[in-house]
């Protein structure tokens, strides 16, 4: 399936968030995600199902001011 | 120096610190040190998972030990902003939020109609918002009203190092807001700026780029902590009245008659 990840098309074969993360090895990685914009929880990832063309944002620590 | 609460957490450090544009993660290790900081500013960004560079970042701020105010940086709706906070209180384990909504990308300059809202969505959802707001009074009192419990004016535009450029303004909500923890936040270029709003009798200083943009960020953060120190002794200490003429210190009764 063609997914966006970071704003990169990838072809993934992930059913539900949760697989995707492991699928792009950040599976024990400080990270949050959103889906299309909106945010996951990460208690939601498995049960966030995902489709065609989907947007994935996957976000960690960073330097900030 | 006297104890204060933001949100109820208790700080000796009146000094805030950003984490960006150190010239090396242990130069911004050592300068978050010296400058005595118990709060540093963080972000989220873009996790590639070949290089994983969050992971090792996340790892030198718990090295560090001190508390973390993630920031919602480069946010220019509320949507983004909302959103950025909720990915945020995740990742750092905390409700703490710097509530940055941008609207004008030359100045970095609040979206202010945009900030009250997001305030607003983020303090009914059991945030705790530091929002980044102008100077203006009645939208430091909406964002109040829409639970935000700290405040946080710029001094000058983020990263312009210019100063307070509102001394007038800043001593106003100063005076008006007497029971609100207020910050200086964005556009501290010099030790002697963050005395200055010390002296007004803000509550603190947020800054980034004047340590790690510094020749030597290590002892520049030291500067700017011993400066935040003497400028808040120096508001408790209550300064003097200026005036528009000279006033002779040395008296003038008993001086000799020497023509």
């Amino acid at each position: 399936m063609r997914l966006v990840v970071n704003g990169v098309e990838q072809e993934i074969e992930a059913a539900t968030i949760a697989a995707a993360l492991k699928a792009l090895d950040y599976e024990n990685a400080r990270v949050a995600t959103a889906l299309n914009g909106e945010f996951v929880p990460k208690r939601a990832r498995e049960a966030t199902p995902l489709k065609e063309g989907d947007r994935i944002e996957i976000v960690a620590p960073r330097q900030g001011g | 120096m006297s104890d204060f609460a933001l949100y109820g957490v208790v700080l000796r450090s009146r000094l805030m610190l950003g984490t960006s544009q150190y010239p090396s993660p242990a130069i911004l290790a050592h300068a978050a040190r010296a400058s005595g900081a118990e709060i540093l500013t963080v972000s989220l960004r873009r996790e590639s998972a070949r290089l994983k560079e969050g992971q090792d970042f996340w790892r030198l701020i718990r090295d560090i030990g001190a508390r973390v105010l993630p920031n919602t940086a480069a946010c220019y709706s509320v949507k983004e902003a909302v959103t950025t906070a909720q990915m945020a209180r995740e990742v750092f384990n905390t409700s703490w939020i710097k509530l940055e909504v941008i609207g004008e990308a030359d100045t970095l300059q609040p979206d202010v109609f945009g900030l009250v809202e997001a305030a607003r969505i983020l303090s009914d959802d059991g945030f705790e918002v530091f929002p980044y707001t102008t100077e203006d009074l009645v939208v430091a009192e909406r964002l109040l009203e829409a639970g935000c419990k700290v405040l946080m004016p710029w001094g000058a535009p983020i990263g312009s190092g210019k100063g307070l450029n509102n001394v007038f303004a800043l001593r106003a909500l100063r005076v008006h807001f007497r029971d609100t923890p207020l910050i200086v936040d964005a556009g501290v270029g010099l030790p002697s700026h963050a005395a200055a709003a010390m002296e007004l009798g803000y509550d603190g200083v947020l800054l980034n780029t004047a340590v790690a943009k510094a020749g030597d960020p290590v002892a520049m953060a030291r500067a700017f902590g011993q400066a935040i120190e003497a400028g808040r002794a120096a508001y408790l200490a209550g300064p003097m009245e200026p005036r528009d003429m000279a006033a002779p210190s040395t008296p003038v009764v008993g001086k000799a008659v020497l023509t």
